[in-house]
């Protein structure tokens, strides 16, 4: 069978699409990210190793990959309450909350930064109480960690609360019927079925997080080898001209956000053929 | 178990679901709520269930008030028109489910679950398919593990919901004649819900038709069909020829021109003669004959101008030779006068 | 992996979502966990937007005009209008002919292609300004070039722009895409069929059914342009006055103290974030009416 590129179709413009769109792609990522990994390809890997397994490049990993776990995971469980909470209920203001959900989203990174890090700053309006109670918010690795939960909120949210509306109520009023409590039902019935969604959400989250730079830095204190996340490791080594030791490290984290992207891609496929209704019928047979 | 509903009223919104309904069913019968869209025989059913309550009326269950009870404590098992299985389980575990929500207290051991699981894939048979997917069965199926799913938690009573609407003509007989055998396996107390009248006169043992919120009639399927009550009872479970007409002396008769009063008659109720009989008849041209079937159906016009529509065997009409454009006449057998036409 | 939002058309049937007698939880327990959700969007959402504006105007509200009228604050603003003013519209051009080509065309390499369209969401920030120092910066691998002749890139304006239009590149795209895909090929090919040219097609049968998901696209694309503060942090080189947009003019202020001028253009962005989720609500009620009435039309369709 011979190898057809494209399928046959009638619509014109493909040649002129397709060919703007690779040409923009490479100018503007491909290109570049090739710039990147041809600088790292110059550092000898003993060079490249001996950066990137630094004790402080260490210590960023486990906080930044830390943090965001964290982020993802109060994300998952608080998500999905909201999601559920804005889908079957309804309460003053609603609307309101439902709009705003989308804030961590829209909001740029830098105001975020700065308003958390006043408000858990030790003088700061939730950050005094806390440090009466012997809590440091601001400028420790708790800081980070409310700061990328933060940033995660909406991903799991917003994942959840389309499989929530969609989902048939009717498979909630068969399992009332046979017998089974409120609860029996969500943890059986509804939580299997948004489980896709969610876990596509908290990974999404938790891809975010790692990356963040704007809502942290401000709220992290950038203590090295305590307080110090991996992107802020980056910008430090450039400030200093250090560009191999930048590169090293930034390719590591690109390996790393490769490697996420096929989960994220999985469960994203997982999560919509759960929303098709029925698949293909098997055809009758006769008994 | 018997379910007595006794003066129910719903609204939702401005619609009236249903309108001061009272309906008894005595255990162990199999009864059809038969109605149209919108006729509310749905919202009773749900109403019976408990998945619904209603605004006014109260429900009976062997004579006590489950009026105020939820779905979860009247256990009533409830098959749904799109069988609300569930997706993620395998046909063994939705079949199981029931069995393994109950508290502890009362809940089954795990062999006593799978021998009734077992038990019921039997009756339903699909013993091998128990480790498949709602995804991977076909729509009769998915129907019947909806069923086995209801039986499995033993409820006294069974309520299905318009249960063979989405499937295949064939296949909605099949599962038909099935579930009559079922019931007269099992003598459960069972309601089912559907449009389809043909449906409602062969399996049920008594037929509850319903319109637009009330009870038009409740009796036996021979009782509804050749003794309906209203207009539209007699309209909805068949076909209905209709005629100017009223009762002349405690007998019903056509009459060409109005007289207020409608004449109903079955199509299968008229003969077709050659002869006039001396007796009531009228003149009719046949219009068109479509013998492709188990029965001839004929159309024709009365003298008067009116349709008619006749039925008759394909015995009745090889001995006739009827053909086009002749004159005949038809001899009413069986009639019926309402005031109002439908 | 999209981090974008999908233009959402939920709740088309809002009856549905409605707990029947059956299905409620008891009012306990429903208001335990509504006062649950409500405190943690009030502690992660209400929170910061409030503290934003309570610093803004803690001063008052001439210290508040003043600080915004400063020059360099007045340059930051100007810088990001410019970077924005050129990435969204670029980008629009862009996504509107990838969503074209992977939308109602079968190709080999489609999903590699879709993934590629994604890779700036799943790239932190700070990488994505590297990659382009790496690139155009005076050690790149294009540096001595550029500096033979003249040209600066990072450290200036142009090296903003790049990194702008890289991080903000997919949005127009991702909300593209679905949408000519679900939308299916007929109505082209019927104005096709009719005689008309692909660019009156794609104008006149295209475009207008897309048009809430551009602007929906369009309005996240400017959101993060404005915003956008790791990226361009690293290739701007923080120069007072030249290459500072409003996100690193803010970092400036807090970093020197001046919390209460930080706050201030803080607050033109917050504002901002608002009016894009005012306008996103829109968009998506708009949206959700199209297709409601779209769906009667094809429901009477039927019955008819």
């Amino acid at each position: 069978m011979a190898f057809t590129f494209k399928k046959r179709s009638n619509l014109p413009g493909f040649g002129l699409a397709l060919g703007y769109t690779v040409l923009y792609l490479s100018l503007i990522v491909l290109i570049p990210l090739a710039a990147t990994f041809l600088k790292a390809s110059a550092l000898s890997w003993d060079q490249f190793w001996h950066i990137v397994a630094s004790p402080r490049a260490v210590a960023s990993y486990r906080l930044t990959f830390g943090a965001s776990l964290i982020g993802a995971l109060i994300n998952l469980v608080f998500g999905v309450l909201v999601a559920w909470v804005l889908v079957r209920y309804s309460f003053p203001g609603k609307r309101l909350f439902d709009s705003l959900v989308d804030l961590p989203f829209a909001l740029p990174t830098a105001v975020a930064g700065i308003a958390l890090t006043t408000i858990y700053a030790p003088n700061g309006w939730l950050g005094r109480p806390l440090a009466s109670v012997g809590i440091k918010s601001a400028y420790s690795p708790l800081g980070v960690a409310i700061a990328l939960t933060f940033i995660g909120l909406p991903f799991v949210v917003r994942s959840v609360q389309p499989v929530l509306e969609d989902m048939d109520k009717e498979l909630e009023e068969a399992a009332a019927s046979l017998g089974a409590s409120r609860w029996q039902t969500f943890s059986r019935v509804v939580l299997p079925t948004i489980l896709p969604a969610a876990l596509a959400g908290f990974a999404m989250a938790f891809a975010r997080a790692i990356g963040e730079y704007g809502s942290v830095v401000f709220i992290s204190g950038n203590m090295p080898m305590r307080t110090e996340i991996t992107p802020l490791l980056i910008m430090t080594k450039l400030d200093q001209f250090d560009y191999a030791g930048a590169t090293a490290i930034a390719v590591v984290m690109l390996v790393f956000s490769l490697i996420l992207l096929l989960p994220i891609n999985l469960l994203q496929k997982w999560s919509s053929s759960r929303e098709e209704k029925t698949s293909a019928l098997v055809p009758e047979e006769i008994h | 178990m018997s379910i007595e509903a006794k003066n129910i009223s719903k609204k939702f919104g401005q619609f009236a679901a249903l309108d001061n309904v009272s309906l008894t069913i005595p255990s162990g019968e199999l009864v059809a709520l038969l109605g149209p869209s919108g006729s509310g025989k749905t919202t009773l059913l749900r109403i019976i269930a408990g998945l619904e309550f209603a605004d006014s009326g109260t429900i009976l269950f062997d004579g006590e008030d489950t009026t105020h009870r939820t779905a979860r404590d009247r256990r009533v098992g409830f098959v749904f028109q799109h069988y609300a299985l569930f997706r993620h389980m395998t046909v063994f575990e939705n079949i199981a489910f029931g069995l393994k929500v109950r508290p502890r207290s009362v809940r089954p051991s795990k062999e006593q679950i799978h021998a009734k699981v077992h038990e019921l894939l039997g009756l339903i048979q699909l013993k091998n398919l128990s480790g498949r997917y709602p995804s991977q069965l076909s729509g009769g199926q998915r129907q019947r593990v909806a069923l086995a799913r209801a039986l499995a938690v033993e409820p006294s009573v069974l309520l299905l919901d318009e249960p063979f609407g989405s499937l295949d003509a064939k296949v909605r007989l099949e599962l038909r004649r099935w579930l009559r055998q079922l019931h007269d396996e099992v003598h459960i107390t069972s309601v089912f819900v559907t449009h389809d009248q043909e449906e409602a006169l062969e399996v049920s043992d008594r037929v509850a038709v319903m319109n637009e919120g009330r009870i038009e009639q409740v009796g036996s399927p021979d009782e509804v069909y050749h003794h309906p009550n209203t207009p539209f009872v007699y309209n909805f479970l068949g076909s209905v020829n209709l005629f100017h007409g009223r009762m002349d002396d405690e007998i019903p008769a056509i009459h060409e021109a109005a007289t207020g009063d409608f004449v109903y008659v079955r199509p299968h109720l008229l003969e077709i003669q050659r002869q006039p009989n001396g007796g009531s008849n009228f003149r009719a041209v046949i219009k068109h004959i479509n013998s492709a079937g188990p029965l001839v159906k004929v159309e024709a016009l009365s003298e008067w101008g009116a349709p008619v529509q006749v039925e008759m065997s394909q015995e009745k009409f090889q001995d006739l030779q009827l053909a086009k454009e002749e004159t005949v006449f038809i001899i009413p057998k069986e009639l019926k006068v309402f005031h109002k036409a439908i | 992996m999209a981090t974008t939002l999908p233009l959402s058309t939920r709740g088309l049937l809002p009856a549905q979502r409605v707990a029947t007698a059956a299905t409620g939880e008891s009012a306990v327990v429903r208001w335990v966990l509504i006062g649950v959700a409500v405190l943690f969007l009030a502690l992660f959402i209400f929170l910061p937007l409030a503290i934003v504006f309570s610093q803004a105007f803690a001063k008052g509200i001439g210290p508040y005009w003043a600080s915004l009228r400063q020059p360099d604050a007045l340059s930051a603003i100007r810088l990001t209008l410019l970077a924005a003013g050129i990435a969204v519209p670029l980008n629009l051009v862009f996504g509107v002919a990838a969503a074209w080509a992977i939308g109602k065309f079968e190709f080999f390499g489609k999903s590699l292609l879709i993934t590629l369209i994604d890779l700036p969401f799943s790239v932190s920030p700070v990488v994505s300004g590297l990659i382009y120092v790496l690139l155009f910066g005076l050690q790149g691998v294009l540096g001595p070039w550029l500096a033979r002749h003249n040209l600066q890139i990072i450290f200036a304006v142009p090296g903003i722009v790049l990194a702008t239009i890289f991080v903000t590149f997919p949005f127009v795209a991702r909300e593209l895409i679905p949408l000519l895909q679900a939308q299916g090929q007929e109505e082209e090919e019927a104005a096709l069929a009719l005689g008309a040219s692909g660019w009156q097609t794609f104008f006149r049968v295209s475009l207008p059914n897309i048009k809430w998901g551009l602007l929906y696209g369009v309005i996240l694309c400017n959101a993060r342009a404005m915003g956008e503060f790791g990226a361009v942090s690293v290739v701007s080189g923080h120069i007072r006055g030249r290459t500072n947009t409003m996100p690193l003019h803010v970092e400036i202020l807090y970093n020197e103290y001046q919390f209460s001028a930080a706050f201030a253009v803080a607050s033109l962005l917050a504002l901002l974030a608002l009016a894009t989720l005012l306008v996103k609500t829109l968009v998506e009620w708009r949206a959700r009416r199209q297709l409601a009435e779209s769906a009667r039309w094809d429901g009477e369709e039927q019955i008819a």
